[in-house]
């Protein structure tokens, strides 16, 4: 390790999991600024790693040590543009739910808990995003299981347990999947080096059909994409506001990187073969996620519900296979994790205030608190894809990246997508003009406390960053995914 | 005959144990002494089997050897004279209120522990059989071994689990020897390294023989269909003997199922087992209400694993041992957190009496999350997940992608129960139907907080470190195997 930036691909992964380690023997008055201290240090090796791009290798930053040989378990950790978005999204929300934990613990445990829980959510999450090698992708993927399950189950509402139980039984279930799909490679292959595997290098075709089906459904449980999505409503509306965050902004973002990363990259074979499978189930996750959402009279189930649409363009711009769709859904996803994030915030701090998540029973909100109501209607127009807020771009260039793709079937998908984006304005209007127009519901005290300005303002200004330049998310991924497609 | 003495050390430490505390209790009956003289002889067990290590065979009639110390039998002698010391630790609590005989229990622990080192370094079908029964036989009479202070309620738990131990246990004995019987009689081979597939006329014979050792063997892991004694025997044993059985006791089984199905195909018998003994194991253990109960059924599903590796005969002989270890080491954690929660010699008692526990005992909280987190083959608990994909690894190595595929749908059934049993431990008392002026008072006088005495924490301790350190490098384990 006589290398820096291989120093702070483990720092960024093990930062915060020895804060975690502290947290558990500090006293708990303690935790809340050791826990935003641990989330704000993992953030220096997170700015220090872009550095190493220069140096023109791809990956940017390598590590590599043998861990367990009999398991072709390698420690090899690395950063590219595929992952380093996601990388930083991770960062940040992590600091910003510590944050926000620290002056507005929700009820439940205690908050010194829920902070070492974010931070072991953290390291598995960047383990996640930062392995190259599919054993340990397998393992950070796992990480995130419990500490998940716990933040539901010990801070949710009022049928937490339940959801919990489902999040955590339902989310197995893909990784059990992930699991007998990465041991096929594994063994087929003789190693789990995915720098080694790239373009499914060793592997025969039947194998990456049997190897890309069972990470498809994998990765579909966990991103969710329908019809594999009914865990995501209940977790979402029972976690903690930053249970929710985390979960909406980082956690679904590895079900489809991972699809990226481990499907298309290890298995392009099997991609290339579900593509048009992919591509009906993504325009199906969209049509289905913006209908049931017309529907829904719960503010976080709506938004939870706007996730199931939103991953199905990420998923549509990765069936299609070209450059463009693979971009588009990076930008997807980070776009989603910063609006979502946002709009998790915000409905969290409005139930908080309001005791009622019931859209018949808010309104009014422009009135009662018009700063609130001006930053939700942000959110939404945001995430309803419009030009120059993060959203558009995702959304916009998966259709065109279908459209592009041409034939009957790629054409037809992109119309049904486009008619789905239009269902998502839909919804998203009839959002706001429930909840910030008409008559006063519940009343709902207008301050927003410095602390919710902290954990506000960066995913709004990203959002309008983003937005207006694409390429700050875009900048380095051209090689990586050209890489992947090819 | 030549007969290497010094390659016999781990044997004649692990006897001299039982021995030196059987002298200890008549001459001195300081039941401290009797305990410390144990610990100390179970550690030179371990210690003498480390120091001779692998070495050449002896007990020799011509190339024919009766004591063969291989990587496996080193690793596993070392395990059971560890689990033993453990569980003597556990035990410690109910010894001091004279809830069972110290010198009696001391010696029939460590003649079990005899028995457990001469399983692995057996080399022929008698010695593995003698070995297999030195283990079991002792612990007939712990599993009732309970003295009652007068004015206490006796029970008759102890007797009844008891008696159905022994007489299933002296079934499976029948049944294996009947199968070496028939086996020798096929081929006339008593060595394992002689056992080999029956040809010719005899060969059904020969086959028969195979499949009845298996099925013997299968008794002592607690194989469905023939698991039915394990939740009754585990729910009326004392807590730490239970604990025992369903670690060292399932690991003399596994040793003893991998000497046969290494060298004889029994596939067909094993995979069957495996898939049985792991979903039926799951799925009723999703049903218990009662914690020893939850423990046994637990403990049945993951022999199912360790018979998935098995399947695969001598390929899978690596990952079922690794297995093995790493599950009787996260067990072992599991049992010490019941019994450090528990008053001393109490049984295991309902779920409910552990609701709470977890937050007033952080750190046994802790522990409890290691161990069933990595039996559902989760982190925290890496050393159960390393096992978990060791299992399954070998399984698509081998081209059982099928049998992987159960193994992994039964750790979902798995995590079911197991996540209800530790979320159980963090709930925060219900509200009370009646008006309570302070519920916290009336949660603390139902659910009070017991001081772990030291023995348990330090066994507790020693076994948490162990179970992280190898969750974290695996890879020794994997080498000292080989």
């Amino acid at each position: 390790m006589n290398d820096v930036y291989q120093v702070m691909l483990v720092a960024a992964v093990a930062l915060p999991a020895v804060g975690a380690a502290v947290l558990a023997v500090l006293p708990a008055r303690l935790a809340g600024w050791a826990a935003t201290g641990f989330a704000a240090l993992t953030l220096v090796p997170i700015v220090v790693l872009p550095f190493s791009h220069g140096r023109g290798s791809t990956p940017w930053a390598e590590l590599d040590v043998s861990w367990v040989p009999a398991l072709h378990l390698d420690f090899h950790l690395g950063v590219d543009g595929v992952s380093y978005p996601l990388v930083a999204l991770t960062g940040l929300l992590t600091l910003l739910c510590c944050a926000y934990t620290k002056w507005h613990a929700p009820e439940g445990g205690s908050p010194r808990t829920l902070l070492a829980l974010l931070l072991v959510l953290e390291a598995g999450i960047l383990g996640t995003f930062l392995s190259l090698d599919l054993i340990l992708f397998f393992l950070f993927f796992e990480v995130v299981l419990l500490p998940m399950y716990a933040v539901i189950a010990g801070w949710g509402g009022a049928d937490r347990r339940r959801a919990a139980r489902k999040f955590v039984l339902y989310t197995l279930f893909g990784s059990v999947l992930l699991l007998l799909g990465v041991l096929t490679v594994a063994v087929h292959a003789g190693t789990a080096d995915m720098v080694a595997l790239a373009g499914g290098h060793g592997l025969t075709k039947t194998t990456q059909y049997a190897a890309f089906a069972l990470f498809a459904v994998a990765f579909a449980v966990k991103a969710p994409l329908w019809p594999l999505h009914s865990w995501l409503p209940d977790a979402h509306t029972q976690a903690p506001t930053v249970g929710s965050v985390i979960l909406a902004g980082v956690l679904l973002k590895m079900g489809t990187y991972g699809l990226i990363r481990v499907g298309v990259g290890v298995t392009p074979l099997g991609a290339r073969w579900a593509a048009p499978l992919l591509g009906i189930l993504a325009a199906a996750a969209i049509l289905a996620g913006a209908l049931i959402c017309l529907k829904q009279t719960e503010l976080k189930r709506l938004i939870a519900y706007s996730s199931v649409g939103h991953m199905g363009f990420v998923l549509l711009g990765i069936a299609t296979l070209t450059a463009t769709g693979l971009q588009a859904a990076l930008l997807g996803n980070v776009a989603h994790g910063l609006i979502t994030g946002l709009l998790f915030f915000l409905a969290g701090t409005i139930k908080d205030r309001a005791h009622t998540g019931d859209l018949a029973d808010l309104g009014g909100l422009r009135e009662t608190a018009p700063r609130l109501a001006g930053l939700l209607g942000f959110a939404a127009i945001a995430s309803l894809g419009l030009p120059g807020l993060a959203g558009f771009w995702g959304e916009a260039f998966a259709v065109v990246a279908a459209v592009e793709r041409g034939g009957g079937l790629w054409t037809t998908l992109a119309v049904l997508a486009a008619i789905g984006g239009a269902l998502t304005a839909a919804y998203f209007l009839r959002l706001l003009r429930k909840v910030t127009h008409g008559p006063v519901g519940t009343p709902v005290t207008p301050a927003i406390a410095g602390v919710e300005w902290f954990a506000w303002a960066p995913l709004v200004a990203l959002t309008l960053a983003v937005g207006l330049v694409p390429t700050l998310v875009l900048a380095a991924t051209s090689l990586p995914v050209e890489a992947l497609i090819r | 005959m030549t007969i290497d003495q010094v390659t016999l050390l781990p044997l004649y430490a692990a006897s001299g144990t039982a021995v030196l505390v059987l002298l200890m209790d008549l001459l001195l009956a300081r039941r401290s002494l009797t305990i410390a003289a144990f610990a100390v002889g179970g550690i030179a067990t371990a210690v003498c089997a480390i120091v001779v290590g692998v070495a050449k065979p002896t007990f020799c009639a011509g190339p024919e050897c009766s004591w063969v110390p291989t990587p496996l039998a080193v690793t596993m002698a070392v395990v059971f004279a560890a689990l033993t010391v453990g569980v003597l630790a556990l035990s410690a609590p109910s010894l001091k209120i004279g809830a069972a005989p110290p010198g009696e229990f001391c010696f029939l622990l460590a003649a079990s522990m005899t028995g457990g080192v001469v399983i692995g370094y057996a080399g022929d079908l008698i010695t593995l059989i003698v070995g297999l029964e030195t283990l079991t036989l002792p612990l007939y009479v712990l599993v009732g071994l309970r003295r009652f202070a007068p004015g206490e309620k006796v029970s008759t738990a102890g007797a009844s689990a008891s008696i159905t131990f022994f007489l299933i246990s002296v079934i499976s004995t029948a049944i294996a020897l009947l199968g070496a019987a028939l086996n020798y009689a096929a081929t006339g081979a008593i060595h394992l390294n002689h056992l080999v597939a029956g040809i010719g006329p005899l060969g059904p014979v020969a086959q028969t023989g195979a499949a009845l050792l298996v099925i013997g063997f299968a008794f002592k892991v607690a194989a469905v269909p023939m698991h039915a004694w394990a939740p009754p025997t585990y729910e009326g044993a004392p807590l730490p003997v239970a604990a025992y059985l369903s670690t060292a006791s399932k690991l003399g089984g596994v040793l003893a199922l991998i000497a046969i199905v290494s060298r004889l195909d029994a596939a067909p018998v094993v995979a069957a087992l495996a898939v049985l003994t792991m979903t039926t194991g799951n799925l009723v253990a999703l049903r218990q209400q009662r914690m020893v109960r939850l423990l046994a059924w637990s403990s049945i599903a993951q022999a199912g694993y360790i018979l998935a590796a098995l399947a695969l005969g001598a390929e899978g002989v690596r990952a079922a041992a690794v297995y093995a270890v790493f599950f009787v080491l996260l067990e072992f954690i599991a049992f010490g957190v019941v019994v450090a929660l528990r008053p001393p010699a109490a049984d295991g008692g309902d779920l409910l009496a552990y609701r709470g526990a977890g937050r007033r005992h952080p750190w046994l909280g802790a522990a409890w999350v290691l161990a069933i987190a990595g039996l559902a083959g989760l982190p925290p608990g890496l050393a159960g997940m390393f096992a978990k994909v060791t299992v399954v690894d070998a399984l698509i190595a081998e081209g059982w992608g099928w049998l992987a595929g159960f193994v992994a749908l039964n750790a979902v059934i798995g995590l079911a129960y197991y996540v209800r049993v530790t979320a159980n431990l963090y709930v925060t008392p219900p509200k009370p139907g009646i008006q309570v002026v302070d519920p916290d008072l009336l949660e603390a006088a139902t659910h009070p907080r017991l001081r772990v005495t030291r023995p348990v924490a330090a066994a507790l301790i020693i076994a948490a470190i162990t179970a992280v350190a190898i969750g974290f490098a695996p890879q020794l384990l994997f080498d000292a195997l080989s």
